[in-house]
């Protein structure tokens, strides 16, 4: 037989996610991925799989799962209150999973992405060179009722307990997104610059996998940019005075100018924001090069 | 060194390369000599490289670990190539039916521009345009060219769908759309040829540097091709080009 989860609940939104497609924006293909790429890194460590294994990525609001076949997993990331037939289960640990168990998500307690990781990774569709899941090239785009997500089932034989892992998972309360300027930074007035890195930015409901939006607007001159290449974590400041950071489903190519440039981190700290939470720009620099 | 190529970092895992202001052939041409320059050299990680029409964005799988070296390699690399004044290309020539099933706008233009409907095929069919890079979409081409008489403002509100393959234009720029998506340029024509194809090795035919003329058909050839399409025995004319 072979291993499935089956989804009896769909949840909020939930996508299958890895590092995404590398080498297809030449044809205009984004890059996808996770958003948070630390909490799927843990999840993959944890478990003893490859760290480019893919995730579920799970937003706010979990699904129901039921497993066919024993395995293994871990989650990280958000805390949406997980349970094991029943039984709160613990973020950050390696689960034993067995046939006919069910997992399902409860209140959210800090985060607002959570990471289901499997023994071995997901075994669904594979579109050039990634699990990860993208409307239009993948058949599923999001998790709905009545899916199945297959997954090798395999018995681990812990030789590492990973005890010596340290996890950092306070900045899933952080408010401080790390940037860089972006290449249209010094087009900005002192005001405009001064107002991005001393006030806070409430984050926007319209904000998804491709974009994060805020509901304070900046006053804005700058015109467009000539048609310019964008990558996730490039701020970009619309003429209305929007100020939108790309995320990994963003597009390839842009005509906004490009303001700010989250760091990896930072896009991990944003990716953890709720809708309506507040952040900070704080501005790193770059090295003299 | 010369003002341009100008390097500087993107965030902790992407370098920008910009070559000024000017959208031109002549600056593609060099963007597109770096680029595979580029692609050529050793990394110590997975990166690709993206083209627009004046810059370079190197992007990094992961986190730049040693942004000093890397950073000075790649100036090097830049500062010691000597851009090959040759590059062949290749002209694609792309069926378009202009008929006014497709053309839904061909009368607003033509009573805005001021041009009976066969000088605006006529227009849209003289140039070579050229393939400046893909983008936005999957597959959507950024195309050079476009002559000015043609030049038209977008629609005031979007159409809510445009039908995969439809022929637009934009302001100057002119463009197919990929998919069914909701769109503001005004159509004049479609294509039947699929611009991305998921399954395909090489998901579009085209690449940055390629060239297109579009070609006038009929409806039914415009059908007869679209037949062969989905027979999977369609091949797109093309004609190679040197320097």
């Amino acid at each position: 037989m072979k291993a499935e989860i089956e989804v009896l609940q769909p949840g909020l939104f939930s996508t299958i996610q890895d590092l995404g497609r590398f080498g297809f924006q030449k044809f205009g293909v984004p890059h996808s991925g996770v958003m948070d790429r630390y909490a799927m890194r843990i999840c993959n460590l944890i478990l003893g799989n490859p760290e480019e294994a893919s995730v579920l990525e799970i937003t706010m609001q979990g699904p129901q799962l039921k497993f066919n076949a024993p395995t293994s997993i871990c989650i990280s990331g958000a805390d949406l209150s997980p349970e094991l037939n029943g039984e709160p289960i613990e973020n950050n640990t390696f689960i034993e999973i067995q046939q006919g168990d069910i997992l399902k998500f409860g209140t959210r307690k800090s985060g607002f992405r959570s990471y289901l990781g499997i023994l071995g990774g997901f075994q669904t569709e594979f579109i050039m060179e990634s699990f990860s899941w993208y409307e239009g090239l993948t058949e599923n785009f999001r998790l709905r009722k009545g899916i199945k997500l297959s997954y090798k089932s395999q018995r681990l034989a812990i030789t590492e307990t990973h005890s010596n892992l340290k996890l950092d998972i306070n900045y899933l309360n952080r408010n401080e997104v790390e940037v860089y300027p972006g290449p249209e930074f010094d087009q900005l007035s002192a005001t405009q610059q001064d107002q991005i890195f001393n006030s806070q930015f409430k984050t926007d409901d319209s904000s998804n996998r491709m974009a994060v939006q805020f509901k304070e607007d900046l006053i804005n001159e700058l015109q467009p940019i000539i048609t310019s290449p964008v990558m996730p974590g490039t701020v970009q400041l619309t003429p209305s005075g929007k100020i939108i950071v790309l995320m990994r489903d963003c597009q390839t190519t842009g005509g906004y100018p490009r303001i700010l440039q989250l760091s990896e981190k930072g896009i991990q700290v944003l990716s953890q924001k709720f809708p309506g939470e507040e952040i900070n720009f704080k501005e790193v620099k770059y090295p003299e090069l | 060194m010369a003002e341009f190529p100008k390097i500087a970092p993107l965030g902790d895992r992407g370098i920008l390369i910009s070559f000024g202001d000017e959208i031109s052939p002549e600056t593609l041409k060099k963007v597109l000599f770096y680029k595979s320059k580029i692609e050529k050299s050793k990394f110590k990680q997975k990166i690709e490289v993206t083209n627009t029409y004046n810059s370079l964005l190197i992007i990094y799988m992961f986190t730049i670990e040693d942004i000093y070296s890397e950073f000075s390699r790649l100036k090097s690399l830049i500062e010691e190539a000597n851009i090959s004044k040759k590059r062949n290309y290749r002209i694609f020539h792309l069926p378009v039916c202009y008929d006014k099933k497709f053309g839904l706008d061909l009368d607003y233009i033509s009573r805005v521009n001021n041009l009976t409907k066969s000088e605006i095929i006529q227009l849209h069919t003289a140039p070579i345009y050229q393939v400046y890079f893909i983008g936005f979409l999957p597959g959507f081409l950024y195309l050079g060219g476009l002559d000015e008489k043609l030049k038209i403002s977008r629609k005031k509100t979007p159409r809510r769908s445009v039908e995969k393959g439809s022929v637009g234009i934009g302001e100057n720029q002119t463009g197919i759309y990929p998919k069914n998506s909701p769109g503001g340029w005004q159509v004049i024509g479609r294509s039947p040829v699929n611009l991305f194809d998921k399954n395909n090795v090489q998901p579009s035919p085209f690449s940055a540097g390629d060239k297109i003329k579009f070609i006038a058909t009929s409806k039914e050839e415009y059908y007869e091709i679209e037949k062969q399409i989905e027979k999977g025995n369609y091949k797109l004319k093309t004609e190679n080009h040197e320097g």
